[in-house]
């Protein structure tokens, strides 16, 4: 099998062309069927979070142990001498990665993935960096999306709550939009999609339009991909008023397709009911589970020139 | 006598001609003109054969750097560089908008990590309708031409 992914750097969902996305999900599937893989067997990978996120760097964990991996790094910048001694990134990677095969880097400052694999002498992963990127949420939502529909051509993806600073939101719409999928979106107008995502969306001819309530979206949509309005970015009342208008119970589900499915990047505080968890709509926690298959098929393609089949 | 500019020629430097009318101003404090000891001559609102009105700079004893000049291009794209020795102009070249720009202005992100690590700023210019708009290379936000270069 041809593999362009082989050694290189992932650091924006952008770099990734439909025919490598489509590979990565492909593989996701094939690892996630298949009973026992070493795909990893004698890699060294460094796990290196300058910040915490703890279900991002236990599902990268995971995956590289699941495939025979050895995992070595830290899960926070605070505990370790990088930070406490002020050594620079660029210093720091190319020290790291003289020690292992890849680097996984999660780091508050957005392009510091982008810096790092321009000091590192073996592939970066990006983890995660600040508001700006975290191309591994993208792929397991993508591989989701696939997993639950079949195909990735030719949806309707409904994006619900904040839309305006959520990163997943910005990387899945760039990434779907290489698929000819559309695209509703339900927001609060401050939280609304940004205008640099919309004009891309418009010069890849992709089909959009703002709604106004769940009865807009809900009998069209393929998935619905909910996000978090936070208080914090409104007044106590306000938020009060505009949270009700954007929480998902079951008694919005009225007249769904029967393949709706509903997606959310967690963690949920209440914009998705749990009443809503023991629908067959519900694809969220299978979402989240999917991220180890998703992080499985990214180090497998990047650490392998060609994959032998468990 | 009367159709003459009034602007005193060079015996030997720089000419920044074509400037739109209200740029020259802005062309003076990106590059620092005003900050060194090189004589410099302007004229705002002259008339020209192109626009209505043109600014025009001349700056003695002193050639634009490669740097300089995109960042004149990102201002003043339809200027024109005339380079004068012994009081002619021996050469001449027009502003050409670079298609990105290296090590020359600082991220506006204040949360880019080029803004902390022994890197060149790099940014990928974009055009759409009349606007320019600069693409980090880093934290891959766009900013306005006139964000990045804080005027």
């Amino acid at each position: 099998m041809s593999n362009p992914l082989f050694q290189q750097h992932i650091i924006s969902i952008s770099d990734l062309t439909r025919a490598q996305l489509e590979l990565i999900i492909t593989t996701a599937e094939q690892l996630k069927h298949a009973a026992k893989h070493d795909a990893l067997k004698n890699k060294v990978i460094a796990s290196c979070f300058f910040e915490p996120s703890t279900r991002t760097r236990l599902s990268f964990e995971t995956a590289i142990q699941r495939l025979g991996g050895t995992v070595i790094g830290f899960d926070s910048g605070t505990n370790t001498s990088l930070g406490k001694k002020g050594e620079t990134l660029s210093d720091s990677i190319r020290i790291i990665s003289s020690y292992a095969d890849a680097v996984i880097i999660r780091h508050p400052k957005e392009g510091a993935a982008r810096l790092a694999s321009e000091f590192s002498s073996v592939p970066i992963i990006n983890g995660g960096d600040g508001s700006n990127q975290h191309p591994t949420q993208t792929l397991l939502d993508l591989f989701s999306i696939y997993e639950c529909q079949q195909r990735l051509d030719n949806l309707n993806i409904a994006f619900v709550g904040d839309l305006k600073y959520g990163r997943t939101v910005h990387s899945l719409a760039q990434a779907l939009s290489l698929f000819n999928c559309q695209f509703q979106f339900l927001s609060p107008s401050a939280l609304a999609m940004p205008d640099y995502i919309l004009a891309e969306l418009n010069e890849r001819h992709v089909n959009f339009q703002t709604c106004n309530n769940f009865e807009e979206i809900i009998p069209q949509a393929d998935i619905i991909y909910m996000t978090r309005v936070q208080k914090e970015r409104f007044d106590e009342t306000e938020y009060q008023h505009i949270a009700a208008k954007y929480i998902l119970g079951k008694a919005q589900l009225t007249n769904p397709k029967s393949n709706m499915k509903i997606l959310h990047p967690l963690p949920r505080v209440d914009e998705i009911d749990v009443a809503v968890d023991e629908t067959r709509y519900a694809y969220y926690f299978e979402q989240a589970k999917n991220g180890v298959y998703a992080r499985e098929a990214l180090l497998s393609l990047v650490l392998n020139q060609s994959l032998v089949k468990g | 006598m009367a159709n003459k500019l009034m602007v005193e020629a060079i015996r030997t430097g720089t000419v920044i001609d074509h400037i739109p009318s209200g740029q020259g101003i802005k062309i003076l404090k990106q590059l620092h003109l005003i900050e060194g000891k090189q004589k410099i001559t302007v004229g705002f609102n002259l008339p020209s054969k192109n626009f209505s009105f043109k600014d025009l700079i001349k700056v003695e004893n002193r050639l634009f750097s490669e740097h300089e000049a995109y960042q004149l291009a990102l201002f003043a794209p339809s200027a024109t560089i005339n380079v004068i020795e012994d009081y002619k102009v021996i050469d001449k070249f027009k502003m050409v908008i670079p298609d990105a720009i290296e090590g020359i202005f600082s991220c506006p992100n204040s949360n880019c990590i080029s803004l902390t690590e022994p890197v060149k700023s790099y940014f990928s210019v974009k055009q759409t309708n009349n606007a320019i708009f600069l693409k980090c290379k880093y934290c891959e936000k766009s900013f306005n031409k006139e964000i990045v270069a804080g005027v």
